[in-house]
């Protein structure tokens, strides 16, 4: 085993919908203060994978340790039980409600006579959103009424509220402006020298290639490989992402092409 | 310890603070929508005073609208949450029927047995049972619907044939009647109203619940320096609801009890008073007021002289007559009211029933127990419907099986009426009451103008459609 204990092991994850085999036998772990980067295609199974963590769906089969320890996670209460939080790309936010009531939405502070205590709520609701956001002022307003780049703020404000020990970002900044990206950016690394374990998934390679320490690549449901950022090019990693080709310097995972299909692609062989 | 203890320091206040709002009614804060349901309930009822000469905005006529209002209102409380869940129950008028009957069979039938006819309990007995009833009942639909996945509209439009079904079964068709007196209070009338003094008494205890509950509310803004209301403003909402709380007792006290009533009661008391040995000095001292005929019938009230002495004290115009005050229905909607606006808008379970309806998904991934929500929900929707049942049976001092028929489509449209999004996510529990109000006034105003029950109808359906289309309009303007 490695010098430390992954903070997350995922071993042959697998589940399907109907007859579409959405993630096929993904083995992947996070170390703690670590970043890593999920990559792949469009339907590839990058957020099925998550979302089998953060307990939207059951697996069909595999296993999930936390700390070393099988983790039994069947609801998204269970995995918030073990510091995973996440923020979906669909955000996941109800649109008919405030910032508050929706980054508290589950834990909600409650009064000593057992009533919400929307201006508990509220305060600290300004406190973390001033953090990601500084000029989000709409504290009343239902989300509803927010741009996308503040909703995604709320979701992200959501997820590291509540000490999490294991983020997952899925397309976190999809929505976002510059200043914002940058200081999500800034956020991931401060998170990351806090030692909490990061799931980025994202399209924009250049973002991971800064962020990340290794990334993993899926490709129609399963692991291409996973490689670390300083030892593989951004040449190297789409072409892991769009023919499945794994690069010397990357771990190759059961998706990763062989040479004949390589050669039926007419992609260059192996060397 | 959350992350934020690593970004900015702690001062609340200094974050991110708006600017204060300009403009009255962005001030007042109060609630357009409802702001303009009041105002069409005063068209609706300055239209029909017009047209009946007068006969509309009467203490007599205000009464028994509340009281009339009373049955369907309750169980609107209910439907707004069912609704903004996005869900739906057209069961409630059949589930209506079906608890009446059993309540009205427990205490004519049942509880007789046990301790006999009268006995103090025997109302509160029987409103438990239906209660327990109701929230079974309303558990069965809303199991269905949250843990088996069948949709509510299909679920409670089979609950709408088997509990009209059941009501019939338990007594096979036969009407229950007379029901419990005290039992009957709940349906309003001469002595289902609480009579002025207590009237009052309940106008100043919600008079100070308004002022504390405003007070409090700003002292929780205040503890983390979040901008309040401009003092004015508030002062402004406040003394508003109070006129308003102390213009309606005002109103139902000024309804005296019909004279006959008074004079059968004042012979009685007579009666009883010359039988356990001699007049007391407040009867002695009305008796001294009265007409000198009157005086020689007091001595020997009975027989033909009992029906005399009624006669001639119903038309003694200086015969005291105590005043109704609030209805007893009208209060069970206002606590129903109080404690339905608490949940929705203070609990846990309220934010819960909000965000189902804005994003179930998103809910569920917070970890809130979406199925156990709706299955409360349609709890709840029993208990009310159970609530809405004993008021309706007691109103009529019996019940039989059609009651509450066509109920469903009442509550519903109230609900509507008042602001409650079809499509979920939105709704209020004062709109569901002001919406039941609205409805209540068309179907009594064209009944005292002599509108045909058809045309009431049509009308109804109409206005239905028109107070939908006009919401829909100012939601698109509001954005
Ligand atoms: N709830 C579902 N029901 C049926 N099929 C699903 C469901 N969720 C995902 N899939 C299928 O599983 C596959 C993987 O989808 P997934 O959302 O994980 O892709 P992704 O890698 O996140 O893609 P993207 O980059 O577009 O977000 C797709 O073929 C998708 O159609
Ligand atoms: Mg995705």
């Amino acid at each position: 085993m490695t010098e430390t204990m992954p903070l997350v092991e995922m071993r042959d994850m697998s589940i399907s919908f109907g007859g579409v085999q959405a993630v096929d036998g993904v083995s992947v772990s996070l170390f703690p203060g670590e970043v890593l980067g999920l990559l792949g295609h469009n339907g590839a199974g990058k957020s099925t994978l998550i979302k089998m963590l953060s307990g939207a769906y059951r697996a069909d089969g595999g296993r999930i340790f936390v700390n070393g320890a099988e983790a039994d996670i069947s609801s998204p209460r269970d995995a918030k039980t073990y510091g995973i939080e996440t923020i979906y790309q669909t955000l996941a936010l109800a649109d008919n409600i405030d910032a508050a009531a929706n980054l508290f939405l589950g834990r909600e502070i409650i009064t000593p006579w057992g009533t919400l205590d929307d201006a508990a709520m509220e305060a600290a609701t300004r406190k973390v959103m001033h953090r990601l956001n500084p000029n989000f002022q709409k504290f009343d307003a239902p989300v509803r009424a927010l741009s996308g780049g503040q909703r995604q703020s709320v979701a992200i404000a959501r997820a590291i509220h509540f000490n999490a020990k294991i983020l997952i970002m899925d397309e976190p900044t999809a929505a976002l402006g510059p200043q914002e990206t940058k200081q999500v950016a800034d956020l991931i690394l401060q998170l990351k020298r806090e030692g909490i374990g990061i799931f980025l998934i994202s399209h924009d390679i250049h973002d991971v290639f800064d962020l990340a320490d290794r990334v993993a690549v899926m490709k129609n449901g399963k692991l291409v490989g996973t490689a670390p950022t300083d030892a593989v090019s951004k040449d190297d990693v789409l072409g892991m992402i769009i023919i499945g080709k794994c690069p010397p310097g990357a771990t190759p995972g059961p998706g990763a092409a062989s040479e004949a299909e390589l050669a039926a692609t007419g992609a260059p062989a192996l060397h | 310890m959350s992350h934020d203890a690593h970004g900015q320091p702690a001062a609340a206040a200094s974050v991110g603070l708006p600017s204060r709002k300009t403009g009255v009614l962005q001030a007042l804060e109060v609630d357009t929508r409802l702001l303009g349901m009041l105002g069409a309930l005063l068209l609706i009822w300055v239209g029909f005073d017009l047209a009946t000469g007068g006969q509309f905005i009467t203490p007599r006529n205000l009464f028994n609208l509340s009281v009339q209002t009373a049955s369907v209102a309750v169980m609107a409380t209910g439907m707004v949450l069912v609704i903004v869940t996005r869900n739906i129950d057209l069961s409630v008028g059949s589930l209506l029927g079906v608890l009446a009957m059993a309540m009205g069979a427990i205490q004519a039938e049942l509880l007789p047995q046990i301790w006999g006819l009268d006995h103090p309990l025997t109302w509160a007995a029987t409103l438990l049972v239906g209660m327990a009833l109701g929230a079974m009942f309303g558990a069965l639909q809303g199991g269905i619907v949250a843990y088996l996945g069948v949709p509510a509209f299909i679920v409670t439009l089979g609950g709408f044939l088997v509990w009209r079904g059941g009501a019939w079964w338990v007594t096979e068709g036969r009407t229950v009647a007379p029901l419990d007196s005290t039992f009957n209070l709940m349906g309003g009338g001469i002595d289902g109203a609480i009579g002025a003094t207590a009237s009052w008494a309940v106008g100043a205890v919600v008079s100070v619940y308004i002022v504390v509950s405003t007070v409090a509310a700003r002292h929780r803004r205040r503890r983390f320096s979040f901008p309040v209301k401009p003092l004015w403003a508030e002062l402004c909402v406040a003394g508003v609801l109070i006129a308003a709380v102390l213009g309606f007792v005002t109103v139902m006290n000024a309804y005296p009890h019909p004279e006959r009533r008074v004079a059968i009661d004042l012979v009685d008391t007579l009666r009883a008073e010359q039988a356990t040995g001699g007049l007391s000095a407040e009867t002695l001292a009305l008796v001294d007021r009265m007409p000198a005929e009157l005086q020689t019938l007091v001595a020997d009230p009975t027989g033909g002289n009992r029906r005399a002495l009624i006669r001639g004290l119903s038309d003694w115009p200086e015969l005291p007559r105590p005043a109704h005050g609030i209805p007893i229905p009208v209060l069970i909607v206002a606590g129903v009211a109080l404690v339905m606006h608490f949940l929705a808008t203070r609990t846990r379970f309220g934010r819960y029933v909000f965000a189902i309806g804005g994003n179930p998904e998103a809910a569920q991934l917070a970890g809130v127990n979406t199925k156990r929500v709706i299955l409360s929900v349609f709890v709840l929707m029993g208990v009310l419907c159970a609530i809405s049942a004993a008021i309706a049976a007691a109103r009529l001092q019996a019940a039989g099986n059609d009651l509450g028929t066509l109920d469903e489509l009442r509550v519903i449209a109230a609900a509507v009426i008042g602001g409650t999004a079809l499509s979920g996510g939105f709704g209020t529990v004062a709109g569901a009451v002001l919406g039941a109000l609205v409805m209540q006034s068309l179907q009594s105003g064209m009944a005292t103008i002599g509108i045909q029950t058809a045309l009431q109808s049509m009308i109804i359906g109409a206005v239905l459609v028109l107070a939908v289309w006009i919401d829909t309009l100012y939601q698109k303007t509001r954005k």
